[in-house]
C-alpha cells in the first residue's frame, strides 16, 4: 500500500509551548488509521496542522506526494483532505442544509455534489428530516452527525475526525463507528483520533499512540490492542 | 394628524441612513468583532464623492440641469469609490492586525478616522468651506394630503434606500457569498475548513458595508443638501447615531441595524417636531441607555445557541 498522507519530523508550538515534538507517521491509502493519546497528547494539533489550521514550526506534510505544509486551510480542503474537528464545529445559527452547502463549498461540480448529499442522507437519514432546523438546536448525536456528512461533502479521499464518540451515548457511538465502517468502505482514508481506544482499534488496521507530544507506539491495530502498555493505558485492563 | 403624517416621512428618511450606515458598523462587527469608528468617516467620503463627481460633470455649478440619470452616475460612482477605499483600509490599516489585540485594531480605526478627516479638510481634498449638493433626484409634490406635501425626493430617498437593504438581505440570504459571510461571522477558523477564502469574504464585507454607507451619504445630501465642515460637527455624529442604531437593534445583526435605524430615526424625528428641535442627539442616547438597561443585547440580539 502506499502512503497517501506522509508526514515527517511534524512539529508545532503555541508560543512558548511545543505541542509536537517532530512526530513521523504516515497513512496509507485506503486505511483507517486511528492515533490515541491521552489528554493534551497533542491528537488534535496534529489534525490542526494536516488541515491548515495551524502552522507547523518545522517538518513536512505531504499529501498524494505533494508538499501541503503551510498552505492555508481553505486550499487544502480543495485537494481532498476533509477535517471534521475536535467539538463538531457546527454553524450553530445556520440550519442543516446550509452546514451541508459549506461542506461542499469548494466543488465546482454541482451533479457530484447532488449525488453525495443522497449519499449522506442514506447514511444519515436523520439530516434529511431535519434539513431546515437550525443546527444548534440539534441533539449533539445529531450534531456529530451533521460534522461528519458535512466532512464527506467535500468528497475528501481522507477523512480527519477528531473524537467523533466524544459525549454520545454508547448506542449513538456504535451506530457513529458502523457509518465510519460503511465510509471506508465507501473507498474514503480515515485518520480518527479518538479516547474510546478499544472501538477504534477495532475499527481501524493501524494506529499510533502519542504521548506528550511525541509518538511512542506504532503499529497493526491488533497488535496494539493486544499490547500490554496500550491495554494498561487506553483500555482500562490492569 | 398632517403634522403627524410629514413628521413620519422625515423619520422614515432619515431613518433609512441612518440603517444603511449600521449595516456597515454591524456586518463588520459580525465578522470580526471589532467597532471600525472609521465608519462614520466612509458615509462622509459617500457625501463628499458624490458632491465632487457631480462637480466633475459641472451638476454643481448654478443654473447647471444636471439629465435624470446624473443621480444613478453619482450614487453609483460614490459607492465604487468608497468600496475600493473600504476595501483598501481594511487591507492596509486592519489586516496586518488580524491576530493582534483587539484593542490595537480599535486604535487603528480612530487613527483611520482621523486621517481621512483630516485629509479631506486639506484645500486639494474637500476644503473647510460648507458645499451645497445640487438636486440630483428629482423633486415634485406627488400629492397633497390635507395640506401636507409628500414629496418626490423624500419617497425616492426612502425606496433607494429600503432597495438596497432589500439587495443586501438577497445578497446576505441568498448567495454563496453570503453564506460564506454568516459561516466567518459564526466560527472564521471553520469556515476556513470548509473552503472558504475568509481574507476575501472580509474584504468583500468591508467594500459592502463602505458602499451602503456612501449611498447613505447620498441620500442624505440629497435630502439635506447643506454638506457641512467640519466633518466632525455634522457628519460624524450622524455616523455615531447610526453606531447607536446598529447597537440598538443589536450589533452584530442585520435585521436589527435595519431596525434600530428606522428606530433611532423615528425617535430623533418625532422627538424634534414634538418636543424640543434642540435635544434631538439627546433622544437618541436616550433610547440607546433604555435599550441597553432593558435588553443588554439590543433588541434582536440574542445568545448563540452552543451545544457541547
Ligand atoms: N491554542 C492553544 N494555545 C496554547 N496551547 C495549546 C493550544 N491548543 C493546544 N495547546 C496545548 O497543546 C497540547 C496538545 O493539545 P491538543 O489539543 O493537541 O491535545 P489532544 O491530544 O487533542 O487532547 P484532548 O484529548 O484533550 O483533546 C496541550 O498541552 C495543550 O494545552
Ligand atoms: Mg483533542
Amino acid at each position: 500500500m502506499s502512503a497517501l498522507l506522509q508526514v515527517q519530523g511534524l512539529a508545532v508550538r503555541y508560543g512558548a509551548v511545543a505541542a509536537l515534538h517532530g512526530i513521523d507517521f504516515d497513512v496509507h491509502e485506503g486505511e483507517i488509521l486511528t492515533l490515541l493519546g491521552s489528554n493534551g497528547a497533542g491528537k488534535s494539533t496534529t489534525l490542526r496542522a494536516i488541515s491548515g489550521m495551524i502552522r507547523p514550526s518545522s517538518g513536512t506534510i505531504r499529501f498524494d506526494g505533494r508538499d501541503i505544509t503551510g498552505l492555508p486551510a481553505h486550499e487544502i480542503v480543495g485537494l481532498g483532505i476533509a477535517h471534521a474537528p475536535e467539538g463538531r464545529g457546527i454553524f450553530g445559527p445556520l440550519t442543516v442544509d446550509e452546514n451541508l452547502r459549506l461542506g461542499a463549498f469548494a466543488r465546482k461540480d454541482p451533479a457530484g455534489v447532488a449525488s453525495d448529499r443522497e449519499r449522506v442522507f442514506a447514511l444519515f437519514p436523520r439530516l434529511a428530516e431535519r434539513i431546515h432546523q437550525v443546527s444548534g438546536t440539534l441533539s449533539g448525536g445529531e450534531q456529530q452527525m451533521l460534522a461528519i456528512g458535512r466532512a464527506m461533502l467535500a468528497r475528501p479521499r481522507l477523512l480527519l475526525l477528531d473524537e467523533p464518540s466524544l459525549g454520545l451515548a454508547p448506542q449513538v457511538v456504535a451506530t457513529i463507528f458502523r457509518i465510519l465502517r460503511e465510509i471506508h468502505a465507501g473507498g474514503t482514508t480515515i485518520l480518527l483520533v479518538e479516547q474510546n481506544a478499544s472501538m477504534a482499534l477495532a475499527t481501524a488496521q493501524r494506529g499510533a499512540v502519542l504521548e506528550v507530544g511525541r509518538i511512542v507506539l506504532q503499529g497493526a491495530a491488533s497488535d496494539l490492542a493486544a499490547s500490554d502498555d496500550v491495554r494498561r493505558a487506553y483500555l482500562g485492563v490492569h | 394628524m398632517t403634522r403627524v403624517l410629514q413628521t413620519l416621512m422625515d423619520g422614515v428618511a432619515v431613518g433609512s441612513t441612518y440603517a444603511l450606515i449600521a449595516l456597515g458598523y454591524t456586518m463588520v462587527y459580525g465578522i470580526l468583532r471589532f467597532i471600525n469608528f472609521a465608519h462614520s468617516d466612509i458615509f462622509m467620503l459617500g457625501a463628499w464623492f458624490s458632491f465632487s463627481l457631480a462637480g466633475v460633470f459641472g451638476w454643481t455649478l448654478a443654473g447647471a440641469t444636471p439629465p435624470p440619470w446624473a443621480a444613478v452616475v453619482v450614487l453609483l460612482g460614490a459607492m465604487s469609490g468608497t468600496a475600493v477605499l473600504g476595501y483598501a483600509i481594511e487591507r492596509v490599516a486592519y489586516r496586518p492586525l488580524r491576530s493582534a489585540p483587539r484593542i490595537n485594531v480599535l486604535i487603528a480605526a480612530i487613527g483611520v478616522s482621523l486621517l481621512i478627516e483630516n485629509i479631506g479638510q486639506l484645500p486639494i481634498a474637500f476644503g473647510t468651506q460648507p458645499q451645497r449638493m445640487p438636486s440630483l433626484l428629482p423633486d415634485a409634490v406627488l400629492f397633497e394630503v390635507s395640506g401636507v406635501s409628500i414629496r418626490l425626493v423624500d419617497t425616492l430617498v426612502i425606496g433607494i434606500a429600503l432597495g438596497l437593504m432589500a439587495a443586501l438581505e438577497w445578497l446576505i440570504y441568498g448567495t454563496r457569498l453570503g453564506l460564506a459571510m454568516r459561516a466567518v461571522s459564526t466560527d472564521a477558523q471553520t469556515a476556513a475548513l470548509m473552503g472558504v477564502p475568509v481574507d476575501r469574504v472580509v474584504s468583500a464585507t468591508f467594500a459592502v458595508g463602505s458602499a451602503l454607507a456612501a449611498a447613505a451619504g447620498f441620500l442624505y445630501a440629497s435630502k439635506y443638501p447643506g454638506i457641512n465642515q467640519p466633518a466632525h460637527a455634522t457628519w460624524i455624529l450622524l455616523g455615531l447615531k447610526a453606531f447607536v442604531a446598529a447597537v440598538v437593534g443589536g450589533i452584530g445583526n442585520v435585521r436589527g441595524a435595519m431596525a434600530g435605524g428606522l428606530l433611532i430615526g423615528m425617535v430623533e424625528i418625532f422627538g424634534a417636531a414634538y418636543l424640543s428641535p434642540h435635544l434631538r442627539d439627546v433622544y437618541v442616547f436616550a433610547l440607546l441607555i433604555l435599550v441597553l438597561l432593558v435588553r443588554p443585547a439590543g433588541l434582536l440580539g440574542r445568545a448563540t445557541v452552543e451545544k457541547v
